[in-house]
């Protein structure tokens, strides 16, 4: 079952992401895939994460592919301009790539080229409007026609915790007008905030037109945690958490980071209009059956077949 | 796009005059025959061009894209997001509502947002931004709106 088919079932989603090797061999990707192959429904494929070189995202998508594992592309808008995005689309799609996640993308202050030239000629909104059009009404942005049109299920992200707060929810039903079809949210460490910006969602109706995925990591040490608090732009850990892991021995911690994130599987699936929760754990790999198996998610129903 | 990279700037405008400004120079037939005559000429065309920066750049941190976006954005400069992001703020925004690129300053989107929402008008940031047209650097976004060239910026739906 595909990561569309799973969602317009009504099914729990999982998906998961993994982030690209530095060096030009995707082995690690196929070791990766086969690990991670029973418990998730698909992988994302990170965009050079935190604006580092690394082997492109589509390389890394089809690998996936061929290790039967289906594919998140990520797309950020940081490093090319719209003629590249919508080249990259059709490239894609034509692949056997369907799962487009659509991102702003991190500035490139923040990784191993500091002096690179932002690009962000699209924003994501734009992004999703352009590959939308692209697919349902056989245009690029020029308006030239396409034939035949991509076929792709399109995704956002969101962060509901970053100001302006109030307007979150209203700048995820901006990207779901624009084309989103499904959203995976920022790491939900306060499950009662994320709670107050679905209901938001809810009240907006944007859970109905487009899938929501809570997004949710297991951090693996407190130095971990605290690294992800000072260097991973957008992300807040509240205090509770962060004494949690604090209060136990470090030979325990990563043990207490599986738990907590199983909690937090179990606290966000209940909330109404949750579609499926994606895990942060590139890097991490090994801890999701561990993670699913703690919330109560069978790990050996999902059958993936990718493409 | 220009030499300098994108800043986020604080508006030294109040968001009331600002909105109030906005009454005040909507098209119309004036507006529409006085930026034709200027369009006319060069020469005049580009002291007029100039006068707009002269206003726009202390005030709004303007970078001339020519396709202004203030009336949408509490008139506060998205061109100032070093992302120059048009259709609201990135992922990155600190908790105190700082910019991630530069933590001195304010996102833009935070300050746009409460200065649209101050006076009502935080639907505005609902609309949707086209992608910009890169041609337009450098130009007059004064006679571009009154000559409904900016029609096409943002809408409601898609």
């Amino acid at each position: 079952m595909s990561l569309r088919e799973r969602l317009a079932s009504g099914g729990f989603a999982v998906t998961a992401e993994i982030s690209p090797p530095r060096g030009a061999s995707t082995a690690k990707i196929t070791e990766t895939a086969e690990l991670l192959k029973p418990s998730v429904d698909a992988v994302n494929v990170t965009d050079n994460q935190g604006s580092n070189v690394r082997l492109a995202s589509w390389a890394g998508s089809l690998a996936l592919l061929a290790a039967g594992l289906e594919p998140v592309m990520q797309m950020t808008c940081r490093d090319r301009n719209r003629i590249a995005l919508q080249s990259d689309l059709l490239g894609a799609s034509a692949l056997g790539i369907r799962n487009i996640l659509v991102m702003t993308g991190d500035h490139p202050k923040f990784g191993d080229h500091p002096g690179a030239k932002p690009v962000f000629d699209l924003d994501s909104v734009q992004l999703l409007w352009a590959l939308r059009a692209m697919r349902d009404q056989h245009v690029l942005l020029s308006g030239r026609k396409l034939d035949p049109p991509p076929d792709c299920f399109l995704g956002a992200v969101e962060n509901p915790f970053a100001p302006p707060v109030q307007f979150r929810a209203e700048r995820l039903g901006k990207k779901v007008k624009a084309g989103a079809q499904f959203v995976q949210t920022q790491f939900v460490f306060d499950v009662p905030a994320f709670a107050r910006w679905m209901a938001q969602v809810r009240d907006l109706g944007l859970h109905e037109k487009c899938a929501i995925l809570a997004g949710v990591g297991a951090v693996r040490s407190v130095k971990a945690l605290d690294y992800m608090r000072d260097h991973v732009p957008g992300v807040e850990v509240p205090d509770a958490a962060h004494d949690r892991l604090r209060n136990v021995p470090p030979g325990r911690q990563a043990a207490e980071g599986v738990k907590l994130a199983a909690e937090i599987i179990q606290q966000v699936a209940e909330i109404p209009g949750v579609a499926g929760v994606h895990l942060l754990v590139a890097g991490n790999e090994r801890a999701v059956p561990d993670i699913l198996d703690g919330a109560g998610l069978k790990t050996t129903t999902r059958q993936n077949h990718g493409r | 796009m220009t030499a300098a990279p994108p800043v986020p700037v604080h508006p030294r405008l109040g968001v009331r005059v600002a909105y109030r400004l906005q009454q005040v120079l909507r098209p119309n037939a004036g507006y529409r025959w006085l930026s034709a005559r200027v369009e006319a000429s060069g020469p005049v065309r580009a002291l007029f061009t100039g006068a707009e920066r002269t206003t726009k750049t202390p005030v709004f941190g303007c970078r001339m894209c020519g396709q202004c976006a203030l009336p949408a954005t509490g008139y506060v400069c998205p061109m100032g997001c070093p992302k120059e992001l048009r259709n609201g703020p990135c992922g990155g925004v600190g908790a105190d509502g700082s910019c991630e690129v530069y933590p001195e300053r304010r996102c833009v989107w935070v300050d746009a947002y409460d200065r649209a929402a101050s006076q009502g008008r935080a639907a505005d940031l609902r609309l949707l931004h086209r992608p910009i047209d890169h041609r337009r650097w450098g130009q007059s976004s004064w006679l571009n709106y009154w000559q409904g060239r900016d029609d096409d910026l943002w809408t409601a739906e898609p």
